[in-house]
């Protein structure tokens, strides 16, 4: 099973969700997706990794062979190659990696060669196996790498993936293949503008979706309104609590300290894992 | 042209649109660009008025001609975007590169324009806004974010206003980049969580790959002294100056439930006037 945690807007409390239900239950794969900023590992504290590279196919041009005819580039839709007056010049952050430019060379000058734009790192913790993405400074594009960390998911185990925010092609990326997506918003306009948002694109997939409150109490009732009249249920309210977020400062995950929480987390999974064996 | 200052910070939800707002606000004369084309928040505490709309063309998308299709499966073989299944396109998926349509044996495919977003010029209290709001699933974020720069930009040339301020997406990605490239300034947002450095770091590094100047402001400083104290001492150590610390208090919620800016919320809140002296030096840093 996969238990997606998402949120259109930042800093709501994902991996706080996920963290926290990871360690709640017997053994759960943790799949950190959000891979610009990977942050469950600020809160587990992994200390033995397995770390492997994620690489990507890149053109490079054989002088030689080139007659700088510009077929590549004219093709490339990424302004990825350059046609100069003497060679070719390949901008690496800019390929999207299609091989078309291989493809159209007329001098078959051009090959791929694997390039490393980030890295995967495994790690286990307690009974959390732990796998998450880290793409490198500088690199755009986040795609590949979430989908190197999914190439983790277990098929007969739990996996429970760390969304990027947002609901642009990273956060579909990480969302597609789900069982169930847990929304993870906080009770104010920023949190409910960008939930409706996040819902919408949820309900064109066609995904079953469930909603958790975090730092309930600090604003106003917009979100419980909206989830009434969207019929959207209300899994979870974590109150606003000044103990929890010092203790999310120090990267110490609250059922640590707060181990009535453990039972609460449980029963949101068997509850969700309910929801999707009676295909909701 | 215009001097183009971001507010990012790698990490959501530290407060980049509540400081740009406000930062907005103290400015005497400003264009704000909302960056964060895939969330956008600014809209909420500004409400701009719209004076136009352009639908932006991120890019393009493989339409496949059934009459002529003979599903050989070439195109399957050749996309490596898993965008085609059984001769059929998911646009989701597809990146417009055009592999498709140049592996066709019977011309069957054509690559033809995506609609990709909107892109907005505004009027806000605080002076003209160009924003812009990606489709869902889109990937062309940093296409359009440059868009959005550039009609700030040409806002502020046309009508001689000398400051950009951008709100940026959270990430290091291609919005991101997209949003810092040839800035003059970043100000990062951090707060003092594990979590907050991390991603703090990570985006200072880009700002510094692309010779950046970075400036943090401190949100929330008070929620954990000794963070606060290692984000000081990464500043120090890298040469980056703290504009200001702001203390944990309700009172940036409560401005943003009433969807308005700090500075007119509680004008003599002491958030307020320490924001004011985070824009009188900001200014001073710009050329």
């Amino acid at each position: 099973m996969i238990i997606t945690v998402a949120s259109g807007k930042g800093g709501t409390g994902k991996t706080t969700v996920a963290v926290n239900l990871a360690l709640s239950l017997d053994s759960a794969k943790l799949l950190d997706c959000d891979v610009e900023e990977p942050n469950v590992h600020t809160l587990l504290h992994p200390d033995d990794m397995q770390t492997s590279p994620v690489t990507v196919p890149t053109p490079i041009v054989d002088q030689e062979k080139c007659t700088l005819c510009g077929k590549c580039a004219e093709f490339c839709q990424f302004n990825a190659m350059f046609v100069g007056k003497t060679k070719v010049m390949i901008f690496n952050e800019m390929c999207h990696s299609c091989g078309g430019c291989a493809i159209v060379c007329p001098e078959k000058a051009i090959t791929e060669v694997e390039r490393p734009i980030g890295n995967i790192h495994e790690s286990d913790i307690e009974d959390i196996h732990l796998v998450y993405g880290e793409l490198k400074i500088g690199e755009p594009i986040a795609t590949t790498v979430i989908h190197a960390v999914k190439t983790h998911i277990s098929k007969d185990g739990l996996n429970i993936l760390d969304a990027p925010p947002g609901t642009a092609c990273p956060v579909l990326e990480t969302m597609k293949e789900s069982d169930y997506l847990v929304l993870v918003t906080e009770p104010t306009p920023f949190g409910l503008h960008d939930l409706a948002m996040t819902v919408d694109v949820v309900r064109e997939l066609g995904m079953p979706l469930g909603i958790i409150i975090n730092r309930a109490g600090i604003g106003d009732d917009g979100v419980v309104k909206y989830c009434k009249e969207n019929d959207l249920e209300i899994l979870m309210e974590i109150p606003f609590d000044r103990h929890i977020a010092e203790l999310y400062s120090r990267g110490v995950p609250f059922v640590q300290e707060m181990p009535e929480w453990r039972q609460k987390f449980k029963d949101l999974f068997n509850h969700i894992e309910r929801l999707v064996k009676n295909g909701k | 042209m215009a001097n183009e200052v971001a507010v990012i910070s790698g990490k959501g939800g530290t407060g980049k649109t509540t400081v740009c707002a406000a930062l907005g606000l103290i400015a005497d004369e400003i264009v704000m660009a909302d960056c964060d084309v895939d969330a956008p928040d600014l809209h909420i505490l500004l409400n701009p008025t719209n004076r136009t709309t352009n639908e932006f063309i991120g890019g393009k998308v493989a339409v496949v001609d059934y009459d002529l299709c003979t599903d050989c499966g070439l195109c399957e073989t050749a996309c490596r975007f898993n965008a085609i299944t059984g001769s059929k396109i998911d646009p989701i998926a597809c990146e417009g590169c055009g592999v498709c349509e140049i592996v066709c044996p019977e011309n069957a495919i054509q690559m033809v324009d995506r609609q990709s977003g909107n892109l907005y010029d505004s009027d806000t209290r605080v002076g003209r806004m160009a924003h812009a709001k990606l489709l869902p699933g889109e990937g062309n974020s940093g296409k359009l974010v440059t868009e959005v720069r550039k009609l700030a930009s040409k806002i502020a040339t046309d009508n001689g206003v000398s400051t950009v301020l951008i709100d940026g997406s959270p990430g290091i990605g291609c919005p991101v980049i997209a949003t810092v490239t040839g800035i003059k300034l970043g100000v990062i947002v951090t707060e003092p969580t594990l979590s907050g450095i991390h991603d703090m770091e990570r985006v200072q590094e880009l700002l510094a790959k692309f010779k950046i100047k970075a400036t943090v402001i401190i949100n929330k400083f008070d929620l954990n002294m000794e963070n606060t104290e290692a984000i000081e001492r990464y500043c120090k150590d890298n040469d980056i100056e703290i504009l200001g610390k702001i203390k944990f208090d309700h009172i940036m919620t409560d401005s943003m439930v009433a969807a308005t800016t700090l500075p007119e919320f509680a004008p003599d809140n002491e958030i307020s006037q320490l924001l004011r002296k985070v824009w009188k030096r900001i200014i001073e840093l710009l050329p």
